[in-house]
């Protein structure tokens, strides 16, 4: 799936420098038409400003403390006063599932941005250099995008240990190298472009032809690749979580949730659904996004 | 042509595969501690763990371990398993058989389901039928496999208690881990058939072919199908590749001793030697599955032969 996205990526950039669109006008244009078109992306978007918003306030929704233990009300099943019920200590299962959202959103986002800034500096700097520069960060990329991602995400946690930050830097290692590669490929189809070689006979700077003239143009592509990272972090961060390899307590995330809720899958299924269900709706609704941003950006899909 | 190509192919397989190596085998050298210290505890005295340390060849330089570790695999050696004091060759071997079954079961599933829900789809297109699968094939991307394995237990083995919660005593215990494992190459699958038949049904030869007097049914799986199938197919070579590597969830969820649980089970053993060669059979076998997707691309599609 990634593979036909990231070529699809790819295709929809292409056409965005044939039509010479990229400006940021055009592209805020395109942005509403998404909006106005494409309602299950828009309704996408309103879910995911939902669910951040719920995050954010998560102490102001709910009665409960994110740690409070209720021993009397062990196990309780879902009910007026515990929307999803309690856990195995009494906690409520809704709290800690908005508490939960803050680790998980921040994991999604964070991981995706670094890797996309860290993809798009390589990826710019191996296909406008070239070169021993270009062979060695693309055979490392290779090597990268050679592992299933789970694989090296599982090798890297288990290098570094658990944690928060091990994750972020674990999840970052791990997404960098297709950001890098879609990029590449850009570059090395601007640098032939007529502004970029403009920019090159009035003597601009290498450094800043990158930043100022490639860099830019790549941003739709690299939006793409944005959204479409964020719900693949969060689904990699829950499995190493599940399998209890990422996030450790006393922090909690939706992964994490599931991991301990597991032994009483079949006492107290709420305590694995309810932050599945969560997990299901994020990714779902950044993945409609994320394909609204690129049948926008792609003309040719709207046909079908 | 198309053996230079290949050759080229392998070639870079190779150098992948090296650097996959090389890269596993330095990040679980970076970890702090002995693992002489960690495997014989607290109590051990300094000289023993020193004479094991010698023993196991890890007191020397980090190159020279990497090339003699490099020169037993090469001849199926990959040492002991620091947890469970077997060779790993002989564990993975096992564990490997169950894997590939599972796998096996798997791309079945996500096969059949996926084709019948694309070319139906693609019939259909944008009614209800094709609304449906696509809404489920969506869905079936976007539900994590621990998810989609635990939600398969509890309703079909605890509820309804239709089939094993886990085990692999006989083969009903496989489908249940390969519904859940093949669910999302199913999703994958199904739109990648969809997109691909519903461009083939507006090429020009369709339409020469239903001038031609050929019933409908025959244009869609004779002419459509048969060239839609193309991207289809190395997609399905690249997943088989990505299941057989993937299982480590579904494993676990119901306990199958297959590679992806050996290596949950080296990570929280701080086996080295396991868990080095349990990802590196992994990729090993994505790599394979790619080259192999290449191959069956250049021979499939007359064009790209003829390109070389």
């Amino acid at each position: 799936m990634l593979r036909t996205k990231r070529k699809r990526a790819e295709q929809a950039a292409d056409l965005l420098l044939q039509s010479q669109i990229g400006e940021e006008e055009r592209f805020r244009d395109l942005m509403r038409r998404m909006v106005r078109e494409n309602k299950t992306a828009a309704a996408s978007f309103v879910l995911i400003v939902l669910m951040v918003l719920a995050a954010a306030l998560g102490p102001l929704l709910t009665p409960y403390g994110e740690n409070e233990m209720d021993l009397l009300h062990r196990l309780a099943a879902p009910s007026a006063e515990h929307l999803l019920g309690t856990d195995e200590g009494g906690r409520d299962v809704l709290t800690r599932l908005l508490y939960g959202a803050r680790v998980s959103l921040l994991i999604g986002v964070a991981p995706a941005l670094l890797s996309l800034i860290l993809g798009a500096a390589l990826g710019v700097a191996a296909g406008y250099r070239g070169g021993l520069t270009d062979a060695v960060i693309m055979r490392v990329a290779d090597v990268t995008l050679a592992f299933p991602s789970m694989l090296l995400a599982m090798v890297i946690m288990y290098a570094l240990g658990g944690g928060i930050l091990n994750v972020f830097l674990t999840l970052t290692l791990v997404n960098w190298a297709n950001v890098a590669r879609v990029v590449r490929a850009q570059t090395l189809k601007l640098k032939n472009c007529e502004f970029v070689e403009a920019a090159r006979i009035i003597g601009v700077s290498r450094g800043r032809i990158m930043r100022r003239h490639i860099l830019p143009n790549c941003l739709p592509t690299l939006l793409v690749l944005f959204t479409l990272n964020i719900p693949a972090s969060i689904l990699t961060e829950s499995s190493l979580s599940f399998l209890g390899l990422g996030i450790q307590p006393p922090n909690a995330s939706w992964g994490l949730m599931i991991n301990t809720g597991r032994q009483y899958l079949y006492s107290a299924p709420w305590l694995c659904f309810a932050p599945g269900a969560a997990i299901m709706l994020i990714v779902l609704a950044f993945n409609f996004l994320g394909n609204g941003l690129l049948d926008v950006l792609d003309p040719r899909m709207k046909k079908q | 042509m198309v053996k230079r190509n290949l050759a080229r192919r392998l070639v870079q397989a190779l150098i992948v595969l090296t650097g996959v190596t090389l890269l596993i085998f330095v990040m679980l050298r970076i970890v702090p501690g002995n693992p002489v210290e960690t495997m014989m505890g607290e109590h051990a005295n300094a000289e023993t763990v020193a004479r094991m340390t010698a023993e196991m060849g890890l007191d020397q330089p980090l190159h020279v371990q990497f090339f003699r570790y490099i020169s037993s695999a090469v001849r199926g050696d990959f040492g002991t398993s620091y947890s469970m004091g077997k060779p790993v060759s002989r564990l993975i071997g096992g564990a490997f058989v169950n894997t590939l079954i599972l796998a096996l079961f798997a791309a079945l599933f996500a096969w059949v389901v996926g084709i019948a829900c694309g070319i139906f789809s693609a019939v259909r297109k944008n009614r209800l039928p094709d609304r449906l699968f696509m809404g489920f094939s969506l869905l079936g991307i976007s539900l994590p496999v621990f998810m989609a394995a635990m939600f398969l237990q509890y309703v079909f083995a605890f509820r309804l208690q239709w089939l094993p919660i886990s085990g692999t005593e006989s083969w009903t215990g496989f489908i249940l881990p390969a519904v859940a494992l093949g669910w999302n190459s199913a999703g994958q699958v199904a739109q990648m058939t969809r997109t691909t038949l519903l461009e083939t049904l507006q090429e020009d030869y369709i339409d020469t072919a239903r001038a031609k007097g050929r019933g409908p049914f025959g244009v869609l799986i004779r002419h459509a199908l048969r060239n839609a199938m193309l991207p289809v197919l190395t997609m399905m070579a690249i997943q088989f590749s990505g299941l057989l590597s993937g299982a480590v969830i579904t494993e676990t969820v119901f306990s199958i001793n297959g590679v992806g649980r050996l290596m949950v089970q080296a990570i929280s053993g701080r086996d080295i030697p396991l868990l080095q060669a349990t990802s590196l059979l992994a990729t090993t076998v994505v790599i394979l599955g790619s080259l192999l997707a290449d191959c069956l691309y250049s021979v499939l599609d007359p064009r790209i032969r003829k390109e070389g």
